[in-house]
């Protein structure tokens, strides 16, 4: 049996909490069936701490990471960010609240077809209410920390898959969130890709950025500061990631080349 | 180490300090350092069997030097070892042993070990992560190396989801 109270666990005891659930339920009712994504799930997350979420197939973790981002109503249980209760809020209000301080990432980017590379990325800034010389000038700096200068007047379908990545993940960032949200930010991605998005959420995390995210990758797990297992929609453990102790400074420790 | 240590001959004579360096350039810090000595053994043994002959080069002021060079029958040793498919790695089962026994006897829960087998793995992620993030300049082969452990790794992780999810 998971004992899912004794194992929650937390930011380091001097770090400011952003991001706090208690008690989350979702329960999912069609016809006469309910099936409980999520079980009554603690969470904190502190300022700048990076977070993954892993977990099996059906272990609630996308659910729990809408729930947080106030993409799906909880059935019981509350949110706090930055302090304030979010979960009780009105649509609008928590829509406004999630534009200034929450970034989204999406597993399927979600990147406006209509829209050249830099209208999409400038967008998240505009509706949180900065001047479109803030804006673009933030734009500016993100595509060219990402190396997706010269696409900014590409429409997104002409980008490769990782590029679509990068563009995702400066959008998100454009608003400056004190949080970032990432759904599998690395599915599907040719490795190449895949290591050019973590190196940027290791960038970008060692710059202050608190992150949380629901991945499959292990590599992710390798960046986090902490890691939290989710298993029926339950927290099986919750752990911070400890350097293991090393033998040498080689690749020796896992695997021995031998002739 | 002897194949590798012949195939570096079959390119061309080296004595054997020339071999650690090669080693050393072809795969990175990612890789062990091979230890001189065992390379001075293990060329010993190839010369006994056969494999590789030697002769003493002299040097200006300085000890003479022993070249190592391919022979026809180290050519065909080292020709068979290329083209001959290796097993596949094994897989760690120790871990797997105490999971499935331990329980058994009740010495331990399965959700603890599983989280303690995963938070260690987490561990080595890590370290590995910050191996890779050192490596933009590597070679390709110490790169790669990296990569393999790291997909190994993965592979542990995932085994171990399937253990959680089919015994606890």
């Amino acid at each position: 049996m998971i004992d899912l109270l004794a194992s929650g666990g937390r930011p380091p005891d001097d770090t400011p909490v952003l991001l706090r659930a208690k008690g989350l339920v979702k329960v999912y009712r069609s016809g006469g069936l309910s099936v409980e994504a999520v079980r009554g799930v603690n969470i904190e997350v502190g300022i700048g701490e990076f977070v993954a979420i892993m977990g099996p197939s059906g272990s609630g973790k996308s659910t729990l990471l809408h729930l947080l981002g106030g993409l799906e109503r909880a059935t019981y249980g509350e949110i706090w960010l930055r302090g304030q209760r979010v979960d009780r809020l009105s649509e609008s209000a928590w829509a406004v609240l999630r534009r200034r301080h929450v970034g989204f990432m999406f597993q399927f980017f979600n990147l406006l077809s209509t829209m050249t590379v830099a209208d999409n990325v400038e967008l998240p800034a505009l509706l949180a209410g900065a001047t479109p010389r803030q804006a673009r000038r933030r734009r500016e700096v993100l595509l060219a920390e990402l190396g997706i200068t010269a696409k900014a007047n590409a429409a997104p379908y002409r980008l490769s898959g990782g590029e679509q990545q990068r563009v995702a993940l400066a959008r998100a960032l454009a608003n400056e969130p004190g949080l970032l949200l990432a759904d599998e930010p690395t599915g599907n991605l040719d490795s190449a890709s895949a290591r050019d998005v973590l190196r940027l959420l290791r960038r970008t995390h060692e710059a202050g950025q608190a992150i949380l995210m629901v991945t499959h990758d292990a590599k992710v797990a390798g960046l986090a500061d902490r890691v939290i297992s989710l298993f029926d929609g339950m927290v099986a453990d919750d752990a911070r990631v400890i350097p293991a102790p090393r033998r040498s400074a080689a690749v020796g420790d896992f695997l021995e080349l031998r002739g | 180490m002897r194949q590798p240590l012949l195939a570096l001959l079959a390119k061309e004579p080296a004595h054997g300090y020339e071999l650690k360096l090669a080693l050393e350039q072809t795969f990175g810090e990612a890789y062990p350092s091979p230890n001189i000595g065992q390379i001075y053994v293990t060329l010993k043994r190839l010369e006994t069997d056969g494999l590789v002959s030697s002769q003493d080069v002299e040097q200006d002021s300085r000890p003479n030097k022993r070249v190592y060079e391919l022979t026809a029958l180290g050519r065909e040793a080292l020709t068979a070892w290329v083209h001959e498919p290796i097993e596949g790695p094994r897989v760690r089962d120790e871990f797997f042993m105490k999971l499935v026994l331990a329980p058994m006897a009740g010495l331990a829960d399965r959700m603890e070990l599983i989280n303690a087998q995963r938070r260690h793995y987490f561990g080595m992620m890590r370290n590995l992560m910050d191996m890779q993030a050192g490596m933009d300049a590597a070679t390709p082969a110490a790169r790669l190396l990296i990569e393999g452990a790291v997909l190994h790794l993965q592979a542990d992780l995932d085994w171990l989801e399937r253990c959680q999810e089919e015994l606890v």
